[in-house]
């Protein structure tokens, strides 16, 4: 277990204050923020590169805070690729495994071993200029992984990857977090985290907003902060269904009884979906509309928000399934909305983001 | 707009050529005078001089003994001066400096307050045995002295050079610092490093003043060719002065060839 314990640090005009959280094995934990949050620092103290101002990071119950970066076994995998310009991917792989008392055979058996896993044996000879973006974070997660570390500490490994590498890399990040490593990612991105994490610690000016599953962070936001930056109320797991018919966009997502008409090419199977609450309208009766999701249900809170007020209505059918629509002030008064009052609720298959897991 | 533009670049162009054309023939020409004015059977004879033989032999071996000797030291510091900030750096920055603005003769006469016989470290070394003054060792500390500028602010630059994420990942994949220096840090300021020694070499090769002061014998070839130019006039320098030179070149030649042969090592 990974814990950091009230870590504050102060640089001119811009800090750390009293962070704490704790990471288990077996999950997968995301640090969330908005660059320049003090996300990065916070990795330094971790990573051994920055000794905190006060307060400590406990690694399996041991205080490593003043321990040399060599000793405590968290490695770091960057953005950008940090592998080593002048070493093959073999020699890149070694590098960990050399200088501790190895023999060549065994280095030669460990690296053939992590070069199948992360599927990279016909890259060994190579040199990582040649590499692209994902083989060369694929290259950098296996170094990493070589390293037997206790902690893999992660600064926005997908930032700088395409789409495709993307979805690739996070594969194996699933992989390697089953596997049981114990992971701290760090990235600004939301749909990273959502397609991710199963915990998530959103960072705000410079200390911990909220943490907690990715469910409650969506749906429960603390703070007009996290509701802001998140910029998503309605988010929903579930699973996509197949379309009936072949070669169409319009396809199926079903969550918890209900089910919403959404478009994507995203592959079938479990997922998130999420609709921002701006894409929501509320009418007062059911109308014709070119929206193909439109749900009725009673309206459980009216709550001012900066610049316009959010209208949950809860269109779960006595099972409590909440959706948030951002409307103006006139709108409220001109439809006459209440608490309890039954409204319809509509968005468009267009507005339901999908993000598969 | 482009053919508006046009003549007028060509002619800054041209007017730049020019002026580069005379500094290239300010450089080309001397050495080309002075290449020409000795013949062939002349060079050949002078080669077979064993004085000249052996001086060419000293000059190299010591020039190539200060460079690596120091390299132990001044490439650490390089490092050092590279990744770490400190009190005082700009004074330290500009102390290294300091060899390459003094005149050399003066350089010669600092270094010779400090290790004749009749100063402390003088003495003491003395006593072991060792003397600083008109041997090799004098030589060697001579030409490093002027010329160990030129490999700490090229190292240094080099070292600038090397991303610190890739000493970050090195160091959380559990290699100590040392390694770590060993592994990443100078193989990447390879090039960089090189090319320095080489100048620091090409440099101390070179030296008169500082030499000339500490040690007259035995004598190193640019001391040589003083000595003939004032004892027996042009006609015996010059042979001379065109063999260092072309044995210099060569040298050069062939060990920039070599180092440009280590792209690799350069991101």
């Amino acid at each position: 277990m990974l814990s950091v314990k009230r870590i504050s640090k102060t640089y001119p005009g811009f800090g750390i204050k009293d962070v704490s959280f704790d990471v288990q094995p077996g999950e997968y934990f995301v640090l969330l923020g908005r660059t320049g949050v003090g996300k990065s620092v916070l990795l330094e103290i971790i990573a051994g590169l920055t000794r905190p101002d006060s307060g400590a990071v406990l690694l399996d119950g041991r205080d490593i805070t003043h321990e040399k970066m060599q000793n405590r076994r968290i490695s770091l995998v960057f953005q950008s690729s940090a592998l080593f310009p002048h070493m093959s991917v073999y020699d890149n792989l070694a590098y960990p495994l050399r200088w501790c008392g190895k023999t060549r055979s065994q280095v030669d058996q460990q690296v053939a071993k992590l070069a199948e896993d992360f599927a990279i044996s016909h890259l060994l000879e190579a040199r990582p200029q040649r590499l692209s973006g994902g083989e060369s974070q694929r290259v950098s997660l296996a170094r990493a992984v070589a390293s037997e570390p206790r902690c893999l500490l992660l600064d926005e490994p997908l930032s700088s990857l395409d789409a495709s590498s993307r979805s690739e890399i996070r594969a194996l990040l699933r992989k390697i977090s089953v596997n049981g490593q114990l992971i701290l990612h760090v990235t600004h991105d939301y749909t990273e985290a959502v397609s991710l994490s199963t915990h998530i610690a959103v960072m705000e000016d410079g200390g911990i907003a909220q943490i907690g599953t990715v469910e409650e962070i969506f749906q429960h936001p603390k703070s007009q902060f996290i509701a802001r930056f998140v910029g998503i109320r309605n988010f929903f797991k579930g699973r996509l269904e197949t379309p009936e018919a072949q070669g169409t966009s319009l396809k199926h997502f079903a969550t918890d009884g209900l089910s919403f008409a959404i478009l994507t090419d995203g592959p079938a199977g479990p997922g998130s979906v999420m609709v921002r609450s701006e894409d929501v309208t509320i009418t007062n009766a059911a109308s014709p509309t070119s929206a193909r999701n439109n749900f009725v249900g009673p309206i459980a809170d009216i709550a001012p928000v900066g610049g316009g007020v959010e209208v949950i209505v809860d269109i779960g059918q006595g099972k409590s399934l909440e959706i948030a629509a951002l409307i103006t002030n006139e709108a409220v008064s001109a439809l006459e909305l209440r608490c309890g009052k039954q409204v319809w609720v509509t968005f468009k298959a267009a507005a339901v983001k999908f993000i598969e897991e | 707009m482009t053919t508006a533009r046009g003549p007028r670049t060509d002619w800054l162009s041209l007017l730049f050529a020019a002026l580069g054309g005379v500094v290239l023939l300010f450089i080309i020409a001397p050495l080309a005078s002075l290449c020409l004015s000795c013949s062939l059977p002349e060079l050949a004879e002078t080669a077979r001089e064993p004085e000249v033989q052996a001086s060419i032999s000293l000059t190299l071996w010591t020039s190539m003994a200060a460079t690596v000797l120091f390299a132990i030291a001044a490439i650490p510091f390089a490092y050092l001066l590279a990744r770490k900030d400190f009190p005082l750096k700009g004074l330290v920055l500009g102390i290294i400096d300091l060899p390459i603005v003094i005149p050399h003769v003066a350089a010669g006469l600092a270094l010779l307050t400090v290790v004749s016989r009749g100063t402390v470290l003088g003495q003491a070394a003395g006593k072991m045995g060792i003397s600083f003054i008109g041997n090799s060792l004098a030589i060697m500390l001579a030409m490093a002295f002027v010329s160990v500028p030129f490999l700490i602010n090229s190292a240094r630059h080099g070292f600038e050079a090397v991303p610190e994420r890739l000493e970050r990942a090195a160091m959380s994949l559990g290699a100590s610092p040392l390694r770590v220096f060993l592994t990443v840090s100078v193989p990447l300021a390879a090039r960089p490093i090189i090319s320095g020694m080489i100048m620091m070499w090409a440099r101390g090769m070179s030296e008169f003043g500082a030499v000339m002061i500490i040690a007259y014998h035995p004598m190193v070839t640019p001391v040589l060719i003083f000595e003939r130019f004032s004892a027996f006039g042009l006609k015996y320098a010059q042979t001379v002065a065109v063999l260092f030179m072309a044995v210099c070149l060569i040298f050069f030649v062939v060990l920039r060839l070599l180092a440009g042969g280590r792209k690799d090592a350069q991101r």
